[in-house]
Order: C-alpha cells, then sequence, then structure tokens
C-alpha cells in the first residue's frame, strides 16, 4: 500500500469477478473504489431486479463500528430516530444533522448486539462521530475494509438463497441473520436500496469470491446477473429513495450556505423522536419546526416520456420554484417519474400549475420542452412481494 | 427540596456580583460555593501561620458597576494605595520609576517623551475599548438581540479617534507588544516592564501576535476613580471578598460554602436544578455557572443534552495558565537596592527577558529566568505578615502548565529559578525566607477549580474574546440549553478580580433578551 498514489481508486474485494463481468467497461468512482455504472445492458441489468435475481458490489459503502457500554445512549444522540426501540437483530433507516439540525447523512443502523452497531451510509464521518463520543464510554472505528457485502436483490432473490441452502424464510424485512457460510458465517440482512424483495450480504472478505461465485451458480436458473450503478438508480427512483450528494448536499460539504437541509426539507421529519430525550440538532429542529421550512422534497409523475434530471420547475411557467434531482422514465410504472426539491408552499397548497422545463438533445439539438409536472406521493413502486414473510417463491 | 428563582454556581466575584444584582430585583437566588469561603481568586487565605494571602493580590479591574451597585464602599472597600508606583527593576539599582504617562528615577529623560506620546495613543484605544467591557457582546447574526444603537454609538466612539489615530487604531489593534515597544522606545527597563504587562495571565509572549491588545484591555480597567490605576485594599483582597459577601447577603443572596456541584439537572431539556457532591438537591428556574465553562458545560452537564459541534468547541477552547504564584515569608524587609517598597516591583529587564522566559513553557519546561510581579502588602500596613516580619507576594511567569518532568520537579525547579532571580536584584532574600509557597498553574486550578490553572477561565486572546468567549454561541451568556446560563471569566470580558461578567450576565438575564 505504500504507493497508493498510483492506484488513485481502491479495488473491491470482488474486482476480479466484477472486472470479467463488465464488459463494457464503464466504471465510476464510489467513495474511493472503483464501481461498475453498467456489466453489459443496463436495461436487462434493471430487469433482473425486477423479475429476476441481480448482485451488486456493496463493499465500497462506509461502515462504521459502534461499540461499548454507552453505545445505546450515544446513538440516541447522534441520531433523530430512537435507538431504544431497535431490537438486536434488526435495523433500521436513520440520519443524523450537525447542531443546526442540517443533515449530516442518511444511513442504515445494524444492532448486532446489545453494545454492538454498524452504521453503513454514503460519506465518511470517522471526526463527526469521534466529536460525538466525547464523554460516552463508546468506540467508534471505520470497518469499510473487514467487510465484503453484496446486495441480492429481485424477486427471485429469496430462491437464490434457498438454493445454497440458506433458511431465510422466516427472516422479516429490516432484520437480519447469521448463517455458516465458508470460514465463518454469513449476515444476511433483509434490507436493500430497490424497494423490491432483497437482501444484503455480509461476509468476511476471505469468503468474498466463494460467495460471489456461489450466488451466480445458485442463481442461473433465475437469471441472476450483476448489476452497475445505472441499473440501480432507476430502480431507488422507483422506490422514491434519497441519494447523498444527489438528493441533497450534506450540511458538512456544503458550500453555499443555502444549500443545507433539515429533515422536514427532505420528507424525513417522519423519523424524528421528539420524546426520547436530547439529540443533536434538536433545539435547532424545534424551532424550525414551530417556524416553517423553506424547501420540501416532492415525488413529481411528468407528462411525456423525456426523463428530467436536473431540470428547472416552474409555477405557472415563469417563477423558478424549485428544481429535479433524479428522474426517470419508470420502465415498471410505465411513468415519467423524478424526485425534486420544491419551496413551499408549492410542493402542496400551490403545487397545481407546475411546469418542468427540458432542453431534450435529439440528434445534436436541444429542443427545449415545458412539461406537466404533478406531485405524487414516493414510493412510486411499493410491491406486496417486497414485504411478504416467508417470501414468495417466483 | 430548596426551590429558588436563580442558582448561582461559584463565589467568585463573578458569582457574588451576578447573584447580588439579582437578588436586588427582589428575586430569590442561592449562590453555592464549593470552597470554605467566597471570593475565589479574591479569597483570602493563610499560606504560612500570621500570613494572609489571595491568589489575586492587585486590585486593578473591580467595575466600577460592580463597586457602586454593590455598595462595597458601604460594606467596607477601602484602599491602603490608591495608586501604586510601578518601579521596573535594574541590577545595578538604577531603578526606573513608571506611574501611568510619567516616569522618574534614573535615565527617565531618555524615553520620556516619546513614552508619553505612546501612552496617550495607547490610553486613547483603551478609552474607546473600555466601554465595550460593560456590554454583552454582540452576535454575528440576525434577531439575536444586539443593543444596535449602543453598538453604533461605541462603533463611532471608534470612529472618531480621528484619521490619523483611527488608521494607527487599525495597524496596532492586532499587532504584537513587542514591535511597538522596540519602534518607539529605547529602555530596556521600561520596554520590560510593559512587555509583562501585557503578557500577565496570558499564555504569550511579547513576540506573540496580538499580544498588544491584552494591554490595551489592561489599560482599559479603572480603579479608584483613574484609569489603569493599581490599587491596594486594606486587609488585602481577602477584605474585597468580606465586602462583597456582605453586599450579597444584605440584597438576600442565600449562601452556602462546602456546597460544591456534581451535577446541573435538567428536565424536559431545560436547566432545572443543581445536585451537590453531597447528595442535596436545589431547584431553581434559571441556573447560572460562574466557574469555568468547560467545567460546567463538559463535567456538570455533560454531553446528553448538548450538541456535537458546540461541546467540541467548548472543549477545544484553550485554557493554559502560565502564571505561578510565590509567597514568601520574611524575617525582615528585602532590599530591592533602595526601590521602594511600596510600590509595585517589576522584575522584568527587558523584551527578550520576557520573551525568553516564554520560551520554556512552550516546551514544558521551567523558564532560567522567570520574570516577576512583585508586592510587600506587609510595608503598606499591619495584618499580613507577624509583627516585625515581611510578607512578599509576586506573580511569576512563566510556569509550564504541563511540565515535562512532572508537577513536582517543576515547582522545585520554578522555586529555585525565582530565589536566584530574586537574589539578582534584592541579595540577601534568600537568608530572609522563613517559609515559601509556590502555587503552579496546575496547583492553582486544584485549589481554585480554574481549568488549566488560568485565571481567566479560559485564556484571554484575541481568538477568545468578545464575541467568540467562551465560543459564538454562548458569548451572550446564555448556552443552548434553556435555563442555564454562564457568568464567570470565561465569558467576556475575562477575568482578573473585576466582576463585569458576573455584572453583564445578570443584566442581560434582567434583560429578557436571549436564552429560553
Amino acid at each position: 500500500m505504500n504507493q497508493h498514489y498510483k492506484q488513485p481508486l481502491q479495488r473491491s474485494v470482488f474486482y476480479p469477478r466484477m472486472e470479467a463481468a463488465n464488459v463494457l467497461a464503464e466504471w465510476g468512482n464510489w467513495g474511493g473504489y472503483i464501481s461498475a455504472l453498467a456489466y453489459d445492458d443496463p436495461e436487462m441489468e434493471y430487469t433482473a431486479i425486477r423479475n429476476g435475481a441481480s448482485v451488486y458490489d456493496l463493499t465500497p459503502m462506509v461502515k462504521y463500528a459502534v461499540q461499548g457500554p454507552d453505545a445505546l445512549a450515544y446513538l440516541n444522540r447522534l441520531t433523530v430516530r430512537n435507538v431504544a426501540r431497535l431490537a438486536v437483530g434488526a435495523v433500521h433507516y436513520t440520519i443524523w444533522c450537525d447542531d443546526a439540525g442540517k443533515i449530516l447523512d442518511d444511513g442504515t443502523l445494524f444492532r448486532l448486539a446489545e453494545n454492538s452497531f454498524l452504521i453503513c451510509c454514503q460519506e465518511r464521518h470517522l471526526p463527526w462521530l469521534s466529536d460525538s463520543a466525547i464523554g460516552y464510554n463508546v468506540t467508534v472505528a471505520e470497518v469499510t475494509e473487514n467487510i465484503a457485502a453484496l446486495s441480492l436483490q429481485g424477486p427471485c432473490s429469496a430462491n437464490v438463497l434457498r438454493k445454497m441452502g440458506f433458511a431465510i424464510d422466516t427472516l422479516k424485512p429490516f432484520r437480519m441473520v447469521d448463517l455458516p457460510f465458508e470460514s465463518g458465517n454469513l449476515r444476511i440482512s433483509r434490507t436493500g436500496f430497490t424497494g423490491d424483495l432483497g437482501y444484503e450480504l455480509w461476509c468476511n472478505p476471505a469468503d468474498a469470491l466463494a460467495l460471489w461465485d456461489g450466488l451466480m451458480e445458485a442463481g442461473a436458473p433465475w437469471g441472476i446477473r450483476p448489476i452497475g450503478t445505472h441499473a440501480l438508480d432507476m430502480a431507488r427512483i422507483e422506490a422514491g429513495f434519497i441519494i447523498t450528494n444527489m438528493d441533497f448536499i450534506p450540511a458538512d460539504q456544503a458550500l453555499r450556505e443555502d444549500r443545507v437541509r433539515s429533515p422536514f426539507e427532505l420528507a424525513l421529519d417522519w423519523m424524528i423522536d421528539w420524546d426520547k430525550g436530547h439529540f443533536n440538532g434538536r433545539r435547532a429542529l424545534l424551532a424550525e419546526k414551530a417556524k416553517g421550512s423553506r424547501w420540501a422534497l416532492v415525488g413529481l409523475d411528468i407528462e411525456g416520456n423525456v426523463s428530467t434530471e436536473g431540470s428547472i420547475i416552474y409555477h405557472d411557467k415563469k417563477h423558478e420554484v424549485g428544481h429535479i434531482t433524479a428522474a426517470v422514465w419508470s420502465p415498471t410504472t410505465k411513468r415519467n417519474l423524478a424526485i425534486a426539491q420544491l419551496e413551499r408552499p408549492y410542493d402542496a397548497a400551490k403545487s397545481g400549475n407546475l411546469w418542468v422545463e427540458v432542453y431534450a438533445l435529439r440528434e445534436l439539438q436541444y429542443v427545449k420542452l415545458m412539461l406537466k409536472a404533478t406531485p405524487t406521493k414516493r414510493p412510486f413502486f411499493n410491491p406486496a412481494r417486497r414485504r411478504a414473510t416467508p417470501p414468495g417463491k417466483f | 427540596m430548596p426551590s429558588f428563582n436563580h442558582i448561582v454556581i461559584g463565589a467568585g466575584p463573578n458569582g457574588l456580583a451576578c447573584a447580588t444584582k439579582l437578588a436586588q430585583t427582589g428575586a430569590r437566588v442561592c449562590l453555592l460555593e464549593a470552597g470554605a469561603a467566597v471570593g475565589g481568586g479574591a479569597a483570602g487565605y493563610e499560606f504560612a501561620p500570621g500570613y494572609p494571602t489571595s491568589l489575586a493580590h492587585i486590585l486593578h479591574a473591580l467595575d466600577t458597576r460592580v463597586i457602586s451597585g454593590m455598595g462595597l464602599e458601604s460594606h467596607g472597600l477601602a484602599y491602603v494605595s490608591r495608586d501604586l508606583d510601578t518601579v521596573a527593576l535594574s541590577e545595578d539599582g538604577a531603578h526606573l520609576t513608571i506611574n501611568g504617562a510619567a516616569l522618574s528615577g534614573d535615565g527617565a529623560k531618555a524615553d520620556r517623551a516619546v513614552y508619553e506620546a505612546l501612552h496617550a495613543k495607547l490610553s486613547e484605544f483603551a478609552r474607546v475599548l473600555a466601554p465595550f467591557k460593560a456590554l454583552t457582546p454582540p452576535r454575528i447574526a440576525r434577531g439575536v438581540g444586539n443593543p444596535m444603537v449602543k453598538l453604533a454609538q461605541l462603533g463611532w466612539g471608534i470612529r472618531r479617534l480621528g484619521r490619523a489615530n483611527f488608521r494607527e487604531f487599525l495597524r496596532m489593534i492586532l499587532i504584537n507588544v513587542a514591535d511597538v515597544l522596540e519602534d518607539d522606545l529605547s529602555d530596556d527597563r521600561l520596554r520590560g516592564a510593559l512587555a509583562f504587562d501585557a503578557t500577565l495571565g496570558a499564555w504569550l509572549g511579547p513576540r506573540s501576535p496580538n499580544s498588544l491588545i491584552l494591554l490595551l484591555n489592561r489599560l482599559a480597567n479603572s480603579a479608584a476613580g483613574k484609569a489603569a490605576a493599581l490599587t491596594l485594599p486594606a486587609g488585602g483582597m481577602g477584605a474585597v471578598s468580606a465586602a462583597m459577601q456582605k453586599a450579597a447577603e444584605a440584597a438576600g443572596v442565600t449562601l452556602h460554602c462546602n456546597s460544591k456541584v456534581a451535577q446541573i439537572l435538567v428536565q424536559n431539556d431545560r436547566a432545572c436544578g443543581v445536585r451537590l457532591e453531597n447528595g442535596d438537591t436545589y431547584m431553581a428556574q434559571t441556573i447560572i455557572s460562574a466557574i469555568s465553562p468547560k467545567t460546567t458545560l463538559l463535567d456538570l452537564v455533560g454531553p446528553a443534552h448538548l450538541d456535537t459541534e458546540f461541546l467540541r468547541r467548548i472543549r477545544s477552547a484553550k485554557s493554559r495558565g502560565a502564571a505561578a504564584r510565590l509567597h514568601l515569608a520574611l524575617k525582615s524587609a528585602p532590599d530591592f537596592r533602595g526601590a521602594d517598597l511600596k510600590s509595585r516591583l517589576l522584575v522584568a529587564p527587558g523584551v527578550n527577558a520576557v520573551e525568553n522566559a516564554f520560551n520554556a513553557v512552550k516546551y514544558g519546561e521551567v523558564p532560567d529566568a522567570p520574570v516577576m510581579e512583585i508586592t510587600l502588602p506587609s510595608a503598606h500596613e499591619s495584618g499580613h505578615a507577624p509583627e516585625g516580619k515581611h510578607q512578599l507576594s509576586a506573580i511569576v511567569q512563566f510556569a509550564p502548565h504541563a511540565p515535562k518532568d512532572g508537577l513536582e520537579a517543576a515547582r522545585a525547579q520554578m522555586l529555585a529559578n525565582s530565589m536566584a532571580m530574586l537574589e539578582r536584584f534584592a541579595p540577601g532574600i534568600g537568608k530572609l525566607v522563613d517559609h515559601a509557597e509556590l502555587l503552579m498553574p496546575q496547583d492553582i486550578e486544584a485549589r481554585f477549580g480554574m481549568v488549566g490553572g488560568n485565571w481567566h477561565h479560559g485564556e484571554l486572546a484575541v481568538e477568545n474574546m468578545l464575541f467568540l468567549r467562551p465560543t459564538y454561541d454562548a458569548a451572550q451568556y446564555a448556552t443552548p440549553l434553556p435555563g442555564l446560563w454562564l457568568a464567570g471569566a470565561g465569558s467576556h470580558p475575562g477575568g482578573g478580580i473585576s466582576g463585569a461578567a458576573g455584572w453583564n450576565a445578570a443584566t442581560r438575564i434582567l434583560s429578557g433578551k436571549g436564552g429560553a
């Protein structure tokens, strides 16, 4: 590792298999790792998520282990949800804020044992997590490289695991189980970022390639295939999920004063437990709750089939009132979907006359379109199979 | 369970001033002191039988609002000296006497004119800055109750220095004091004295950036009706504490000594009481801490009720003490080669002498030749030493707050080096010593609760002044925890036997602005 500068992007333990499968050689940078954007056909990869089984390399996901007698108290002060209600063996989605109540990141919190937790998130936060530990008997360590992780998603994902011999029929959404695998255990959590039936698989890096190969072999009858970020992005927009630094700028990275967002402004205030005692940013959030927020995050249904990434939203085709952070023409719902930030009250009371300005590139010429947009509820796609326990045998 | 309108933690000058001002409105105020007696840095104690002293030994910053508002003179505040001369000692007996702008003594003529001009200029700057001390610091934000009219007046006061002086003000406000002294003056005794005064109580040398502003801060004080005067209270500092205690009790303050607070109690996100080390609890609508902000927020409140970034800033705030206290019980009067023992004696022979004494503490070492401020209270009045004997009281700089050889070795070395330095200026003084006490910064922290042994409860430096003291979201005396206020030296305008922070905090609390 001495000459790490010669390899500016790290390679996940799955890289040998990823490289072999990536016939398009489409790579991107995810958190300092080489990550596949597409392997051979993004549309077919998307189809695997919704109709078969898909595998995505999760290893670059930033992971922190939080352990110690004060771990629960520490996490309750750090995050907005009530961690006391998170059972051992369970997972919840959560966010944490700075002192001003602006969001630093979202992520999933795994309760591995009474005093042992794992935070999975998009950005790196060790200084913040360490500063937050002042006064708590707790250790915080980054363990990103200690855990190899794959996301197995799709209606047939449960069948793939069954075929590999894992007993997952009783595993409910947002629960995890440790089962013997190779040199140790495979941790299987019923979580994911596709809004579909799916699992995230966590193992010792030494067993990583065996896991990949086992999945590909067991999943062949269901058309399992590795997927890249392009396909995952289509699925996550259908599921209505947001991504740090794509749908909002984390407060510690924002350079412009008006870029930071509170939980109210990203429709995440449902997670706040006001009664659990103090948590970071609580006083600022109470003040914002009383005073009102500037922004709102909404799902949009847009006429036509031209995708609207990055477009500006107008009220009455005249006044700028927001912008789109993520968009896709959704193959499953057959709708033109977007996630957008709107200045209030254009998200609700004055949401009747919204227009999206799109510059559609048609054979080297932009065509300007004004498309009608209608706020609509998220998730856009939310199948019953996502929640069914035992999971269906598709 | 006893219940009050206000609980004030810490009965130093700020706690006493704050509690008294609040009680004067008819509120029920409880003042809790960890020690056996009130006064904090002004509390009297005996360092040897028959030798009373206190941490502070010269009264020069006691806020005039506190003196009149508490009626201290009617409660016994009196002066044995209303205007001490300062004598910059010389090893050859050619001492220089300084009082305000006036120089006298051997060779005083050389720098007289330039010093008068420099003193006038610095005093003018200090004069326009002085009113800020009596003000809640403004906050650089909207809708936070800034006294805009008052601030505009003060700002206009600075601008009215005139074009040339205003330019000089801007040039000099953040400069180091050594550059100023070496630009204008030639007399090493005078330069050493001013360099000493600028860095007294600071963790700075005269060549450290921003050291001049501390000299301006000192010149902005007044005592016994005179700007920048130095006074000795009759009966010593303990008498000042006694007068403040009488004033507090006369105002109806309920005072409890030997009552160390172990925890600030919080209910429904509001400070609502305190629990003492002995388990007693007291409840109140507001809790006001006149002890160190670090102790208050990190230890008594704790992280569960505070935000991460705020707490990190409080923890990171610098609080290094570099002043040691030396008390000597002397068989008879020492001879500083004829210097007037009723003056304030300075052993600070030049800017470099002060700078060199500071250099050592940067590396955790004891300086070979420390510099010091000396008074002999027994030369002024009886009661400071047994009949016929004398007491020498000195602040010795600079002492390492984190000695690399450990506290015991450093203390012994500091005492030895201090005595060697004294011997150079008062030959034979060593033979007169019956008893010696030397308090290192760690000793001061242990005995007086000042974090790091810093008597400002947090370094007084430009990056830690005004609206940055102790940090921006607690600089207006209210803390982010509703119901909890700061009123000690760790808040604007800092420490010394002043009471200004406590008075300002009480004023702010009574104004109904800020806090919750």
